[in-house]
């Protein structure tokens, strides 16, 4: 059993992050409101960033900005233990572009929805819908 | 210069799309020309790469001259220099084919349309040309981006909705590929394919690959609508523009099978699918199911438009069990439909185009007289219908054929039954248009059959010579296929077997 607690305490973000997308997961499939499943895609789309970022990290390093740049001391030896990995956080910046255009595309297809049927409920909607 | 035409292959309908955007607010006229300009230069430029490929083999190229682990890489062999050149063709025909029917439903947002209609093209042809992981997920995003909106244009009370599911869905599916590529750079500290697929062997017993595996694998077949994942795709296409689906129909999929068989090639590795998991037989069984369920779900429609989507679904099948064969016959006949479907889906959705243009509706009960009133149009139809049912001069027999040897040959007997099954059900379906079209239906015989009969309304010219054109490429690489199949397809599939 402390085996058990201690590999989850150590890979705690990695727990973190499957638990987060379970929660946004289980909004978009069990909410009725749309707005409500679009948070929980959000929320979804987030959990899958923070799983990159944390994979970057590395105990004791620091942010990956080389000191003393330029001139002499500029050659010295780097140790690739003393910085954190920072592809997986670029790597994000272009995920969160993605996550934001989606969102955009999203909200603006939920506002035609709402200017057509005047309500976001699904069960509603699918009622209406079906009187068309 | 020659060595920049695989990026001038995406560049240009990238810059016409900006190009389009400005002419938006400027002068709506010129948004057309701009776009049969962008994609008719990566139509010349994927010609040229193609002939290249062909010569000397795959072609490399690195952006802004980065070398590879680092820098991002387009990498161009047989497989998608062929795929390459499919997507500018289909989406060219399109263009002079909708080009009426954009005008007259969508006056006002001509200009977004033809910008978007650029990046969806820009996107795929940037899926199928990179070489890097997280690169295909971006282009891939953009794709399904530039998709949503085009496909929410159409019936303002169905569309809209339609297009939100497929935006859950295909965030869903995105979602699980990124997190598949998130496991594979943790294992191997890099993103592009063939230095992943060079680390991969070593540390092939890790669960944490096989995670990434199926990760990626389910999200690709999301955004590809394999069943049971395919709940998203019927209702986006039958409430689309005829202009946006026919250009996503026949495209979005067969690019997705693309991925699908690129990630199986080119990162993860024949051996590593074929002989360390024991995936391969559940998921023929699972295509089958696929076939099966698309063709029995399309026998159910009364509206054409949805039993077209219907056929995709059943496609899709085919492709994946073809691939998942795990033999050179059945890999050569997936890759082969993905050509063959391509343009059979396409002249499928230009004739329903045509009927709605002409008519306004596509169930099955409204079809009185239509063979006399659009003889051509519907001489397009039993074409395509031809094949997809697999009869002899048309492409569909040859994929076809190729897949029922690969599925004998690995002794998939249900894989095997299915497609035999499929292919009788398309011949009820192409035979049901037919009765509909000489035999009047009951209920409104009386009042429209003599109205209609015998009355030429066809489709305008611009309209049926797309139509005329799709319809000598089905018969055209129906002919060629034996080249295509000996002089591009097995090399590729060669390269990955080794």
């Amino acid at each position: 059993m402390p085996d058990l607690m201690l590999e989850i305490i150590n890979k705690y973000n990695y727990w973190l992050y499957i638990i987060l997308m379970m929660i946004g997961l289980y909004a978009m499939i069990a909410k009725n409101n749309l707005i409500k499943k679009l948070v929980g895609m959000n929320i979804f789309q987030t959990a899958i960033i923070l799983f990159f970022i944390s994979m970057g990290y590395k105990e004791n390093a620091t942010i990956p900005i080389i000191m003393g740049g330029h001139g002499d001391t500029a050659h010295k030896t780097i140790e690739a233990s003393q910085y954190i990995n920072p592809l997986p956080h670029v790597l994000m910046l272009t995920a969160i572009v993605v996550t934001v255009a989606t969102l955009g595309v999203a909200l603006a297809l939920i506002i035609k929805i709402y200017q057509r049927y005047e309500t976001l409920e699904e069960d509603e909607l699918r009622m209406r819908v079906k009187q068309k | 210069m020659t060595e920049h035409y695989p990026a001038f292959i995406i560049l240009f309908p990238l810059l016409a799309a900006f190009i389009n955007s400005g002419f938006t607010w400027l002068d709506k006229r010129l948004c057309c020309p701009v776009t049969v300009l962008g994609l008719g230069g990566s139509l010349y430029f994927g010609l040229e790469v193609l002939f290249q490929v062909l010569k000397s083999g795959p072609i490399v190229y690195h952006l802004a001259g980065w070398p590879p682990p680092m820098g991002i890489e387009l990498r161009i062999d047989n497989l998608s220099a062929l795929v390459l050149l499919i997507i500018p063709v289909i989406a060219l025909i399109n263009i002079m084919a909708s080009r009426k029917s954009i005008h007259d439903e969508l006056t006002f947002k001509r200009g977004p349309f033809y910008t978007i209609y650029l990046l969806f093209a820009a996107g795929l042809l940037g899926v199928v040309a990179t070489a890097d992981l997280f690169n295909l997920y971006v282009l891939l995003e953009i794709t399904s981006l530039a998709s949503y909106a085009l496909l929410a244009m159409g019936n303002p009370d169905r569309a809209p909705l339609a297009s939100l599911n497929y935006v859950f869905l295909g965030v869903i599916g995105a979602s699980f590929y990124l997190l598949g590529v998130g496991y594979l750079y943790i294992m191997t500290g890099s993103l592009n394919m063939a230095d992943v697929h060079s680390i991969l062997p070593g540390i092939s017993g890790s669960s944490a690959v096989m995670v990434a595996f199926v990760f990626c694998l389910v999200g690709i077949w999301i955004k590809m609508g394999l069943f049971p994942l395919h709940t998203w795709l019927p209702n986006v296409y039958t409430y689309a523009p005829t202009s946006s689906s026919r250009l996503i129909a026949p495209l979005m999929t067969k690019v997705m099978v693309y991925v699908m068989i690129r990630l199986m090639f080119s990162v993860f590795g024949l051996d590593y699918i074929f002989e360390q998991l024991t995936l391969q037989k559940w998921v023929v069984i699972l295509s089958s199911a696929a076939i099966i369920a698309g063709a029995v779900m399309a026998l159910a429609q009364k509206d054409l438009m949805k039993m077209a989507a219907y056929i995709i679904v059943c496609e899709i099948g085919y492709m994946v069990g073809g691939i998942w064969l795990g033999n050179t016959q059945g890999m050569a006949g997936a890759v082969l439909h993905i050509v063959n479907d391509a343009i059979m889906t396409f002249a499928l959705f230009l004739v329903l185009g045509n009927i709605i243009y002409v008519r306004k509706k596509t169930e099955l009960n409204s079809l009185d007289g239509i063979f006399t009133s659009m003889p051509w149009t519907m001489a397009g139809l039993v074409l395509a219908g031809a094949s997809i049912i697999g009869i002899p001069p048309t492409c569909g027999f040859f994929s076809k054929w190729y897949l029922l040897l690969g599925g004998i040959e690995a002794g998939a007997s249900l894989f095997v039954f299915s497609l035999i099954l499929s292919s009788l059900i398309s011949a009820i379906l192409v035979f049901r248009i037919v009765e509909a079209g000489f035999f009047p239906s009951g209920d409104n015989h009386a009042q429209d059959h003599d109205a209609k009969e015998a009355v030429l309304n066809e489709a305008p010219v611009s309209m049926l010579i797309p139509l005329g054109l799709t319809s000598a490429g089905i018969i055209a690489i129906g002919l060629w296929s034996g080249y295509i199949v000996q002089y591009i397809i097995l090399p590729f599939i060669q390269q990955g077997v080794s």
